[in-house]
């Protein structure tokens, strides 16, 4: 495999990574919210707290990782993003910043302060909507260079019918992965009533999941047909990632093998996830960037690999071991630790 | 005034994300360490006071580690969007360490999640004390290597520019640059010792308030010795620093000593003002010792900043940083010492009230070292961004809105702040620790 591949590779399995398990947080903090407000808070929300408290950083490293991959990997993408993207890029940042620390706050400092809980429950669905953009931008027509400047064309970004409709996707998968996760947790810890919630909470996301999946298509064809015709060449990803989608839904439906639903659900995103990248490529921003043109030198390259190869060794076993203890060990997940 | 272009509105948002993260960072990688010894003499001298200390320590912690996460992961995408063509110089020669400082991170979370969600978890509390190994190492390595990063910039190596490209990478020589020993030493002693003083100052306040159990009595002990001895360590790696600014920096040393002439036999400056001619007044005068401070010898031959042209030196007013930094760090000495010396003379009263006020200030004082420290080393490479071969003017961005990215980082830093503290005063408040030892530890030893 070349370097640019197993670059862009390492990458997006990351960010797949990241996309699963923030997913999992993100839609997690609405559902406290909403938990809070409909009264049904002593339900749910010591289930959410007890699986996110220990891995919440975790979670904010995939994304740190990303994009100190990205300017390892790809030096000229961070250039490109760099310049455009400040304002929203800030935005981003400062949504993050204050979930990440409200959480905090609210967990471990006033329990149950009904203003830190709104902002990180809304900021969870915000979230996903201002980082989708990104994958919105790198598709084309969004940047323009010219003077040796790159400029972001905000209007044209706001009045996209495409870019809209992949904020639609974003957040209606959030809601979709985490409550299929937190379905197999709460079964995990045989608490049956936010089981019950959480289980209808996931059948009413999976017809927008799909409606919204379909959406993007349609109006993907429309903004960038090379792409789009790229993507039809591998349908079987596509297809793959829709008969996870049935056998989840159905799984969850018949109230059984929640743990395979889960997993199922994870494919369902890997294939729709992997197929979007694959047919993206060789571009990362269309058509500025390719990763042949904005790889890294080969020095660099071989050594970040390397690098990653020793980090997998120390990572890999550690995140085992977390798995371990805190979704794996039923005592721990019933609150009896 | 400079004018608020780009360039300066960028420096001022880097600058100011930095001086927020380096409060949390440095007791990022701190306090873990005290953790550690506080839980492990907990275990060794079955001594439930100890371990309480570490419990309340490590529930602190969570509160600013995720400040911490928040501003760190700021920083990182800022650099990136501040200084796109600083970075993409930086990708291509020193993303390793920064590559490998995210795997710091991974380790450093993960084990961190374990330790504070498993206190009574394991059948041996060596176990979870085992915990805190993996914590240090995670933290201690994230700050070795967003170091050594900010080493490169201020003496880099390892690549050759040619018609505006990097060759001949070498990332390993980028890595360890001549800045790279003597910073890492400094950054890493520092923090270790300013957490230690904020936690005594901690105890410190609260036995002025009141509260005299043996519970306070054993943290100020535990904590001024650590600090005794991490305050010795940040003055040696401080001593080394001048010694490499000398050879490999010089314009920096000589900006803080306002050190104008190249000479044997300098004398070292403290304070004092400098007036239209460049001519020092109402200064403290040390002779020679700038000489010894350069290289351990009174006739070492110190350069001055003529031999530099005008527009590359540094700003002058980094020689208050200086100061202000080291006479904080004979401070730093000081207080510990004088703390330790009572208690060991049987007669004297190490608890009297105005060294406990000493202590007390020594806390915010550390960390106000830090930040001068910080100050100093990065106004003081001034006018480079890598030095010799890029300046900041030539790195800013050109994107738009950075004014209003600095306010609204402004507003988010002073929330998060005013929230830290808040959160923080009614976490122990609600819990105090006598309430909380009687509770787990049972009747009577308390008080
Ligand atoms: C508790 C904090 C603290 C204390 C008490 C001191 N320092 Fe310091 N100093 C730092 C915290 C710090 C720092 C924040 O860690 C810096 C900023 C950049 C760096 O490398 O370390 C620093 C930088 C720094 C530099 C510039 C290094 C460079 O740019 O490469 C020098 C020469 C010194 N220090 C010297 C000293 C001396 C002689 C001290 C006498 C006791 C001293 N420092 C105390
Ligand atoms: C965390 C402790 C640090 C503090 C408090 C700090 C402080 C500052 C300050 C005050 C400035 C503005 C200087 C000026 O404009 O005159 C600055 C600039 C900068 N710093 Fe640091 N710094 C820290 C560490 C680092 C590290 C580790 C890096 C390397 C990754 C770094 C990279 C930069 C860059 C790229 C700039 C902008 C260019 C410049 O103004 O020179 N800083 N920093
Ligand atoms: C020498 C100065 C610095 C030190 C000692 C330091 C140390 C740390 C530590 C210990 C943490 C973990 C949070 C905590 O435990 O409180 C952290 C977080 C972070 N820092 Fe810094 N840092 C420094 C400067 C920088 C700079 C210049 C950058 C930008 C490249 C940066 C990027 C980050 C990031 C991305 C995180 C979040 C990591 C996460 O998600 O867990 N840091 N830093």
């Amino acid at each position: 495999m070349s370097l640019d591949v197993l670059g862009i590779t390492v990458l997006w399995i990351f960010l797949y990574g990241y996309l699963i398990v923030a997913s999992i947080d993100f839609g997690a903090g609405f559902f406290a919210f909403y938990g809070k407000l409909t009264g049904k808070d002593h339900i749910i929300n010591a289930l959410i707290s007890r699986y996110l408290s220990p891995v919440w950083e975790v979670t904010n490293v995939f994304f740190v990782f990303f994009f100190v991959g990205i300017v390892g990997f790809f030096p000229d993408t961070a250039y490109y993003f760099g310049t455009a993207l400040l304002i929203p890029g800030s935005i981003a940042l400062i949504l993050l910043a204050v979930r990440g620390s409200f959480y905090a706050f609210g967990n471990y400092g006033s329990k149950d302060n009904i203003i830190f809980l709104f902002l990180y429950g809304s900021t969870g669905l915000l979230i996903p909507a201002s980082l989708s953009t990104v994958l919105t931008i790198s598709e084309g027509g969004f940047l323009e260079e010219s003077g040796g400047k790159v400029i972001f064309l905000a209007k044209e970004l706001f009045s996209s019918f495409y870019s809209w409709s992949v904020v639609l996707l974003a957040i209606v998968s959030v809601l979709f992965i985490s409550a299929a996760f937190l379905t197999y947790y709460a079964d995990r810890a045989a608490d049956v009533e936010a089981r019950g919630v959480l289980r209808k909470f996931m059948l009413s996301w999976s017809g927008p999941t799909i409606l919204a999946s379909l959406l993007i298509f349609i109006s993907l064809k429309g903004h960038n047909p090379v792409h789009f015709e790229n993507a039809l060449n591998y349908w079987w990803m596509f297809a793959l990632s829709l008969f996870f989608f049935f056998v989840a839904t159905y799984l969850v439906y018949r109230k059984r093998n929640y743990g395979t639903a889960f997993i199922a659900v994870m494919l369902q995103f890997f294939f729709a996830f992997f197929g979007y990248g694959v047919s993206h490529l060789p571009y990362i921003i269309y058509p500025f960037i390719t990763i042949q043109e904005s790889v890294v030198n080969p020095t660099m390259g071989t050594a970040l690999v390397i690098v990653f190869i020793a980090g997998l060794f120390l990572l890999i076993p550690s995140l085992l071991l977390l798995m371990k203890l805190f979704l794996f060990d039923a005592e721990y997940i019933k609150g009896k630790k | 005034m400079p004018e608020l272009d780009n360039v300066m509105l960028s420096r001022m948002l880097t600058g100011m994300t930095l001086i927020f993260h380096i409060i949390f960072a440095t007791i990022g990688v701190g306090i873990p360490v005290m953790i550690s010894i506080a839980e492990f003499l907990g275990i060794r001298r079955k001594d439930p006071y100890y371990t309480l200390l570490a419990r309340r320590w490590a529930r602190g912690f969570t509160i600013t580690v995720a400040v911490g996460v928040v501003t760190g992961t700021i920083i990182g995408m800022q650099l990136s969007m501040l200084w796109p063509s600083f970075m993409r110089v930086a990708g291509q020669v020193i993303a390793l360490p920064l590559f490998m400082e995210t795997f710091a991170f991974f380790f450093e979370a993960i084990f961190l999640g374990i330790y504070l969600y498993t206190w009574d978890r394991f059948k041996k509390p060596i176990y979870h004390w085992l915990l805190t190994i993996p914590i240090m190492i995670g933290s201690s390595a994230s700050a070795l290597f967003i170091t050594t990063v900010n080493a490169f910039m201020n003496t880099p190596q390892g690549f050759d520019l040619v018609d505006g490209k990097t060759v001949n990478i070498d990332p390993i020589a980028a890595m360890f640059n001549p800045a790279t020993p003597s910073k890492v030493f400094h950054v890493i002693t520092s923090a270790y010792a300013t957490s230690a003083f904020v936690l005594a100052a901690i105890a410190a306040v609260s036995y002025l308030l009141g509260r005299r159990g043996v519970y306070q009595a054993k943290a100020l002990r535990l904590t001024i010795v650590s600090a005794l001895i991490f305050s010795l360590g940040t003055a040696l790696a401080g001593d080394i620093s001048a010694k490499f600014l000398a050879e490999h920096q010089p314009e920096k040393l000589a900006a803080a000593e306002w050190h104008f002439e190249t000479e044997k036999g300098a004398d070292l400056l403290l304070y004092g003002i400098l007036d239209e001619n460049n001519e020092v007044k109402h200064a403290i005068r040390i002779p020679k010792a700038l000489s010894f401070l350069a290289g351990n010898s009174f006739d070492t031959e110190v350069i001055g900043l003529n031999d530099f042209p005008e527009d590359e030196h540094p700003p002058l007013w980094v020689h208050y940083m200086f100061d202000l930094m080291v006479t904080i760090g004979m401070y730093m000495v000081a207080v510990p010492g004088i703390f330790i010396l009572m208690w060991r003379v049987k007669k004297w009263n190490e608890f009297n009230k105005p060294l406990l006020w000493a202590v007390a200030a020594g806390g915010p004082l550390a960390m106000l070292a830090i930040e001068f420290g910080w100050i100093y080393a990065e106004v003081g490479r001034q006018p480079w961004i890598l030095r010799g071969y890029m300046k900041v003017a030539d790195a800013a961005t050109h994107g738009e809105g950075v004014g209003l990215a600095f306010a609204l980082f402004a507003i988010l830093y002073l929330i998060l702040a005013i929230l830290t503290v808040v959160v923080l005063l009614k976490m122990f408040k609600r819990n105090p620790a006598e309430a909380e030892f009687e509770e787990r530890y049972g009747e009577g030893t308390a008080k």
